[in-house]
């Protein structure tokens, strides 16, 4: 820890804006004694990089989940004023609107158990995954310029979707503004085919049991469609694929040949490459990254499309009789124009979230009828042994532009992970332990152990200690399918 | 040492080191390096498939990164694990230019053991520099 860290609370650490030379901001990490001990250093310095960036307004934030990522650290938040500020890829990161859903069912553990190898097996062979995997729905090159510039509302007009499901997905599913005239060919050739696709890294999409021990907050529970006990739900994490990757790519050279030459903008890091908001360049990528955002939606909906299917193929019913039915989608990797206070007046701020989640209040604009008294739906994913939490969003997270984690963070890398995990042995260890893998990759596998992770308790519950979001439940894993 | 992992820069990403004694040797270590992540048995991929490619820059490290990120586009346009078999590097009036073919074969799930997808080249602590004995890139990958 620098010695310069101040304490501020339990669980708010502050970095002064003397720690650094161009800090124009203070930084804070929210974290308990134990989380900031052992955050790793990438985080202090990536985070009181983020501070220098021009137009930073009031700190620049790294939720308990940090750790390092490049440009922003992974759990990295910091609101711009859309005037004078910048926009950065590094404050999205490369994988745009990676995110997660969470879906109901009215079966029960002791109903999905007998069946659960054969659903796995079947989920395993509905949903492509691993490295390049292309997907069941075959589109034009124009076509897929519908689905980025449309999102969710292309997938309702397809069939892949319910006007439930698209009310249920942050901002409906489809960032507006967004034009595919600002989207490289080379980035539509590289993602028109992967639509529907999990992918691999720590992608992957999993059956979770909501034990009645594990119900933290009975009354948001049951608001949440949480009403069974034992009841299974799946999770799955994925994002905009090629698509995205290439977006952020082109973006991010365009950026850095601009930046100082046009912009006179200097930085300590060149992942951190920016623009003016307002600038033509700035413009063009915020456009760009909606289209990436709403390819994210619109993978994540067909995915959910293939769910439906797989469980009501196996379970010999319709996805209505079997209650296959959204709690809600949140995005990680983004940037938003929202209104928040700042000084005590409520200002339009272009919110960059990198490896945070999005977590409205009660009462909160922009929130399903539905939710208006609870708060948003908070959805954050453990590692694949552990578990993981649907939480909601609180009236005390202003402070950080109602922001909160986004999964439990690592705390070794994937090169010391597959030194000490073997994947064919966690396989089946994890099967012993009432778990059941399926991957294309045990090289993958054994880097997403466990242990590679940090303490989901711990960091779940020091977001609510800091007021950011509040548990609701834990969900413990029976069965994944990962690339 | 042609190439080098690394588990001290990032937690969730990939790094290696890759040296050369020439540009195209290091390009073609680095290229290695790169696949190897997403594919633990680089030496079954058979040279089925050829794409020539020409790439051109200002300067040696910025080709170096588009050659990386041309890599990992053909692994998600067309499924394909390539890797340099011919390649030259030569100054091109102001700046660089890389003319190479990379031959390969579309991923095999089974035959080809995958390990994890590469997003893409990242900027943090990027480098390509001259050493006493040939080049040296540092490359930390998004996967």
């Amino acid at each position: 820890m620098p010695a310069a860290l101040k304490r501020i609370s339990d669980t708010v650490w502050e970095l002064p804006v003397s720690y650094k030379e161009g800090m124009l901001v203070p930084a804070r990490i929210f974290a308990s004694e134990k989380l900031i001990r052992e955050m790793d250093a990438g985080v202090f310095e990536q985070v009181s990089n983020v501070a220098t960036l021009p137009g930073i307004q009031r700190y620049a934030y790294c939720m308990p989940d940090g750790h390092w990522g490049y440009g922003f650290p992974i759990g990295g938040v910091a609101a711009m004023d859309p005037g004078t500020g910048v926009i950065s890829p590094g404050g999205i990161g490369f994988d745009i609107n990676c995110g997660m859903r969470l879906v109901l069912t009215n079966l029960t553990a002791e109903q999905v158990l007998p069946k659960l190898h054969q659903l796995v097996d079947r989920l395993f062979s509905r949903i492509p995954t691993g490295v390049g995997c292309h997907g069941f729905v075959k589109l034009k090159e124009d076509d897929f310029r519908s689905v980025i510039e449309q999102g969710s509302r292309w997938c309702l007009k397809q069939g892949f979707a319910t006007k439930e499901d698209l009310e249920m997905t942050e901002e409906g599913g489809c960032f507006p503004g967004a034009d595919a005239s600002h989207v490289s060919d080379k980035a539509v050739e590289r993602g028109f085919n992967q639509l529907g696709t999990l992918g691999s890294g720590n992608h992957y999409c999993e059956i979770q049991v909501v034990k009645p021990e594990n119900v933290m907050d009975a009354e948001l529970a049951e608001a949440f469609g949480l009403t069974i006990p034992n009841q299974v739900v799946i999770m799955f994490h994925c994002g905009s694929r090629g698509f995205g990757h290439q977006v952020a790519t082109d973006y991010l050279k365009l950026f850095l040949s601009v930046m100082d030459r046009k912009y006179g903008i200097r930085i300590r890091d060149r992942e951190l490459a920016c623009a003016p908001f307002h600038s033509p360049e700035g413009q063009a990528y915020y456009s760009a990254m909606k289209c990436a955002v709403n390819m994210a939606f619109a993978n994540r909906q067909v995915i959910l499309h293939h769910i439906r299917e797989v469980f009501s193929e196996l379970f010999g019913a319709s996805p209505d009789e079997l209650g296959l039915r959204m709690v809600y989608d949140v995005a990680h990797n983004t940037a938003k124009l929202e209104k928040h206070k700042v000084n005590g007046k409520e200002k339009e701020l272009l919110i960059h979230r990198k490896g945070s989640t999005r977590a409205f209040g009660p009462g909160a604009p922009g929130l399903p009828e539905c939710y208006e008294k609870t708060g948003q739906p908070v959805i954050i994913g453990g590692s694949m042994e552990t578990g993981s939490y649907l939480l909601a969003g609180m009236s005390s997270g202003a402070d950080a532009f109602f922001t909160t984690a986004h999964g439990s963070g690592r705390t070794m890398s994937r090169h010391e992970a597959k030194k000490r995990f073997r994947g064919d042995k966690l396989q089946r260890e994890m099967e012993a332990r009432g778990i059941y893998v399926r991957t294309d990759s045990f090289g993958g596998l054994a880097e997403e152990a466990g242990p590679a992770y940090k303490d989901i308790d711990e960091v779940v519950e020091a977001t609510e200690l800091a007021g950011l979001s509040k548990r609701v439940a834990r969900l413990v894993p029976i069965g994944n399918i990962k690339g | 040492m042609p190439f080098e992992y690394r588990g001290d820069i990032a937690h969730a990403d990939i790094a290696f080191n890759a040296w050369g004694d020439t540009l195209e040797e290091l390009f073609r270590e680095a290229a290695r390096a790169t696949m190897q992540v997403m594919v633990e048995n680089l030496a079954e991929v058979r040279p089925a498939q050829t794409v020539e490619l020409e790439l051109e820059q200002e300067n040696e490290e910025m080709l170096l990164f588009d050659f990386l990120n041309e890599l990992i586009f053909y692994k998600d346009a067309r499924r394909l694990i390539l890797l340099p078999s011919q390649m030259t590097i030569s100054r091109d009036g102001e700046g660089f230019k890389v003319h190479a073919t990379l031959k390969g074969e579309e991923i095999e799930v089974g035959r080809h053991r995958m390990n994890t997808d590469v997003k893409a080249v990242t900027m943090l602590r990027y480098s390509l520099e001259q050493v006493a004995c040939g080049w040296r890139a540092t490359v930390v990958l998004d996967v």
